[in-house]
């Protein structure tokens, strides 16, 4: 088994509406930063985790993504698996 | 009627359930713990308002994976009246008990109001003590309460009149501003029902309107309906019995 840093990203799902994102929007615009178009707000999740390979680690973040982590009807994810560690 | 009360780390709402059940009604209410595994003798669960889990992750997210969960599963599994109220309905939802999700309010505070709500659907068994249409004053006190689904199942929803409660305005109408709709839900969605009528869940707080002294007692009609439909059933059955 090998020690694996895996990061989730959390995200709402498009056409959803995220209110954080756009009053995080209407902010940046107030300090005239016109050119932000659309802002999204989500998670990040770091779990350090033992795998045996980098596919199993993505395998098994994968279920934790669709049990647990992220709810599919209002969140997409999106998984980097970090090279091995120690 | 015989209730168990789920009581989850961060419930809030629990004693007001059991006093509306117990006190206001006349009836018997006990608490289960979320670490045990079975309800007991019960023909009603419910799932309380609060926090479960301080809502880390999301709303019921962690609370849906406590132990007393697969219990709950089988009691609605097997036809037993189980009733979700804010946290409690998020927990269904979490649960896939209740299709859909809830998320944050669309003003994005925490919302402690009273709202109106029109009752859309006054043939199930927890609302039959409304008349269709009714409209109802009661308690909302959440921060993801805002209702979404996809297109295809808000549909399926409406068409099959598994919408049970709506937001609306003074006016009664379902309008789409923070007057008629102040979490932002889809179609003004403030409560539904499962397909086989005995999974609800429900944002706003019948159990905090049930005594004058509340403001309200618009909410004692969802425990008299539970209530009336339980007695019949135990009289139907006891009919049966006799005749056999």
């Amino acid at each position: 088994m090998n020690a694996y840093t895996v990061e989730v990203r959390i995200t709402p799902r498009p056409g959803l509406l995220d209110p954080q994102g756009k009053a995080i929007q209407h902010a940046l615009r107030s300090l005239e930063f016109d050119e932000v178009d659309e802002v999204r707000v989500g998670r990040l999740l770091r779990l350090e985790l033992l795998a045996d390979s980098v596919e199993g680690a993505q395998r098994a973040t994968e279920e934790m993504c669709r049990k647990l982590l992220a709810n599919p009807v209002t969140e997409d994810f999106e998984i980097t698996v970090g090279g091995r560690r120690g | 009627m015989n209730a168990a009360i789920v009581t989850f780390p961060g419930s809030n709402c629990d004693y007001d359930c059991f006093k509306a059940i117990t006190d206001v009604l006349g009836c018997e209410a006990r608490f289960v713990w979320h670490r045990e595994t079975a309800i007991g003798e019960a023909n009603l669960v419910i799932l309380p308002g609060g926090f479960s889990y301080g809502d880390y992750l999301r709303a019921g997210a962690i609370a849906r994976f406590s132990p007393i969960m697969p219990a709950v599963q089988r009691f609605a599994a097997d036809g037993g009246l189980l009733l979700g109220i804010c946290n409690g309905f998020q927990i269904l939802c979490e649960a896939h008990l209740l299709p859909g999700a809830l998320i944050r309010n669309r003003p994005l505070r925490f919302l402690g109001q009273r709202v109106r709500l029109r009752v859309e659907n006054a043939d199930t068994p927890f609302t039959s003590a409304y008349s269709p249409g009714q409209i109802l004053d009661l308690h909302i006190a959440h921060g993801e309460g805002s209702y979404v689904a996809d297109t295809a199942t808000l549909d399926a929803l409406e068409a099959d009149q598994r919408v049970v409660f709506r937001y609306v305005n003074a006016q009664g109408e379902a309008t789409d501003d923070d007057d008629g709709n102040p979490n932002g839900s889809m179609r003004n969605i403030a409560g539904i029902i499962n397909e086989a009528g005995n999974v609800l869940g429900l944002m706003p707080h019948p159990e905090r309107a049930v005594e004058v002294l509340l403001g309200s007692t618009d909410g004692l009609g969802l425990f008299t309906s539970l209530r009336d439909h339980i007695e019949a059933a135990q009289l139907d059955d006891a009919v049966a019995a006799g005749a056999s």
